[in-house]
């Protein structure tokens, strides 16, 4: 099972293939990525000096081109294919099918991975994207058990990759439109889920205010931690009752899984977070590293070590961590 | 063939999307009884969101929309948009190979197996089209219509219609609560404080979704089982000179449980004289469960009203 780690920024993309990333995937600096964030991501000469490193190390470099091309602007997006292919990267990391069929028709030797923005959850989507596109790998959305997944892999004509840690979207990716709702810009148009020039903060009698384009994502009252108001995880109220309607500001950590993704045949586990710092990924590629390679070695005998449990825990949001829709309560 | 503008043009019909909520099956059966004698072209008959939800069994939808035909509408069976389980893939292949109508695929998976069929099909909302190679390829597999998704604007579909293939239709979300998001979790569950595995079926006690609220009672989404909504109403009745404008062929009313059958009317006089002076009366609006919106449509956030 391969490691795949984020990276925003060169510094980033070091700090993975240090500490023992197999593959590490980059955005460049537009909406053609969804992670698309001010001073965040590569231009041609810092991804050209990212490839060469990474290269040098025996790691590969993945690019994500995983939002939708418009209807207007098609070509920054065929562009951002191209730019890919001559840097000579790995594979590329795409959802949409339109920009599939370009991809393949026009770069057949480029290796392409469906991205989770896709939504496939299911062998016969998977079949389509493969015998079409001729797809090599594709990462599921974070809905599926363990159960499911193995399921999946099953059937799957292609490698499946999974997500292992990060900030966790509670919705199937792809399919959430709750972002440009509230601000009129979302993963699948812009790039970006409850985009920070929406974000306000305020001081009130009442506590610290959260707004997203005007609407209350959260109020603190004192000796609460605040989180970034990312919209799904804010506190609303249904019927009499006030909470986290959606889901708490948590992150997926499947550290105690990784023998079990492992047997039932999972190639490839993706940390989530290019919008993080380069301590964050040296942190949890450090550790999912140790993690995999001791649960190679021995997954009988597999369990999470308290330091690595604590390092995680150090950059997860809202320092709380779940396992996620893989196990079958949380849904 | 009602012209607009120039010749070219038609109005466009008007469809009867899949109902969304979770209703008994008297309600379901009552409502496709009154469905019948509305000026609806298209129904969709179907279950889309949930697969626990089984009130209404395969053999139920085929008789109701066979009755449907008999008398005049196009009948067409709507799947289920996320799928999880292997059982709700062979479910779906099932429903592909039997139905005795043209099938709506909201997933990829039914577009790749009714293609494997040779059968053609149209896409919901949820199926990602963004852009014309898109459309295109999805034509190339059977595609016959497609579903304008809920985020885009008149700008963008009038750039489609420019190129859009010749034997395609288009359609577009045109009346009720938007879908907006999927999730392996039940939100409705949640909400109850139960596990999804053991949901006591919640749904049925909330036949237009549960409101979600922010914690200044600003009404704000709609939570319907895995499936979340706008709050508000999306409609787009009083934009219908730019609908035959751009060829649109087919207008969605999503059904609610008061009212459907006054909306379907509503849009069915203003599309029968789309020259008169048109009556887009507070009424329509008394008629939505909450508020109106129509950003998407005008470029801006889902939620905003112009």
């Amino acid at each position: 099972m391969e490691l795949i780690c984020p990276a925003g920024n060169l510094p980033s993309l070091k700090a993975a293939v240090d500490n023992g990333a197999d593959a590490v995937y980059i955005g460049f600096q537009d909406d053609t990525n969804a992670r698309h964030f001010a001073g965040l991501n590569f231009n041609n000469k810092r991804a050209a000096e990212g490839v060469a490193y990474a290269h040098a190390r025996g790691a590969r470099v993945f690019v994500a081109i995983n939002t939708y091309p418009q209807v207007i602007g098609f070509e920054r997006w065929k562009q951002a294919v191209d730019r890919s292919a001559q840097l000579q990267v790995d594979a590329l990391i795409l959802a949409d099918i339109g920009l599939l069929d370009y991809a393949s028709e026009r770069w057949p030797d480029l290796r392409l991975h469906l991205s989770v923005q896709a939504s496939a959850t299911n062998p016969a989507s998977l079949r389509f994207y493969h015998e079409n596109f001729a797809i090599q790998r594709a990462v599921l959305p974070r809905v599926l058990s363990v159960k499911q997944v193995e399921q999946v892999i099953k059937d799957s004509p292609v490698d499946i990759e999974v997500f292992g840690f990060g900030s966790l979207c509670v919705m199937v990716e792809g399919r959430c439109l709750l972002s440009s709702y509230v601000t009129g810009q979302s993963p699948n148009t812009f790039g970006a889920c409850s985009p920070g020039s929406a974000v306000r903060w305020k001081e009130t009698p009442r506590g610290l205010e959260s707004r997203l384009n005007g609407v209350l994502i959260d109020r603190y009252g004192d000796g609460e931690n605040a989180g970034y108001p990312t919209l799904c995880k804010g506190r609303f109220q249904v019927q009499d009752k006030t909470g986290y309607a959606i889901e708490e500001p948590t992150s997926l950590n499947t550290l105690s899984l990784l023998p079990e993704l492992m047997r039932i045949g999972v190639s490839a586990l993706k940390v989530e977070g290019r919008q993080r710092s380069p301590t964050y990924v040296k942190q949890v590629t450090r550790v999912l590293r140790a993690a995999i390679d001791a649960a190679k070695h021995d997954p009988a005998n597999f369990t999470p070590n308290a330091e690595w449990m604590g390092a995680l825990q150090k950059v997860s949001e809202g320092t709380q961590s779940t396992l996620g829709a893989y196990a079958r309560p949380w849904q | 063939m009602p012209g607009h503008g120039n010749d070219m043009s038609a109005v466009p019909k008007i469809a009867l999307g899949p109902i969304l909520y979770y209703w008994s099956k008297q309600q379901t059966e009552e409502f496709y009884q009154q469905v019948a004698n509305t000026g609806v072209d298209i129904v969709y008959l179907g279950e889309t969101v949930c697969s626990k939800r089984r009130i209404m069994r395969s053999k139920d939808w085929y008789r109701i929309g066979k009755r449907l035909q008999a008398q005049g509408k196009t009948v067409i069976l709507s799947t289920l948009t996320l799928l999880e389980a292997a059982s709700e893939l062979s479910a779906l292949k099932r429903l592909c190979t039997e139905s005795p109508f043209l099938i709506e695929a909201n997933d990829i998976a039914a577009v790749q197996i009714l293609n494997e069929l040779g059968k053609p099909f149209v896409t919901g909302p949820s199926v990602n089209i963004y852009n014309s190679r898109t459309l295109q390829k999805l034509v190339d597999k059977g595609l016959r219509r497609w579903t304008l998704p809920v985020e885009l604007s008149a700008t963008e579909l009038a750039e489609f219609q420019q190129h859009r293939p010749d034997n395609v239709e288009t359609e577009v979300f045109a009346w009720g609560r938007m879908p907006l998001a999927y999730s392996a979790r039940c939100f409705t569950a949640r909400a109850e404080n139960l596990q999804k595995d053991d949901c006591q079926f919640r749904c049925l006690d909330y036949p237009d979704g549960l409101l979600l609220s922010t914690r200044e009672d600003e009404v704000f989404l709609c939570i319907n089982g895995i499936q979340t909504q706008s709050a508000r109403t999306v409609n787009l009745l009083g934009e219908i000179d730019r609908f035959i404008d751009l060829g649109v062929d087919v207008l969605r009313i999503s059904p609610q449980f008061h009212n459907t059958m006054d909306i379907i009317d509503r849009f069915t006089e203003v599309l029968s004289e789309p020259q008169s002076p048109k009556r887009f009366d507070t009424q329509l609006e008394s008629w939505m469960p909450a508020t109106a919106c129509n950003g998407y449509w005008n470029g801006d956030a889902g939620m905003e009203q112009y």
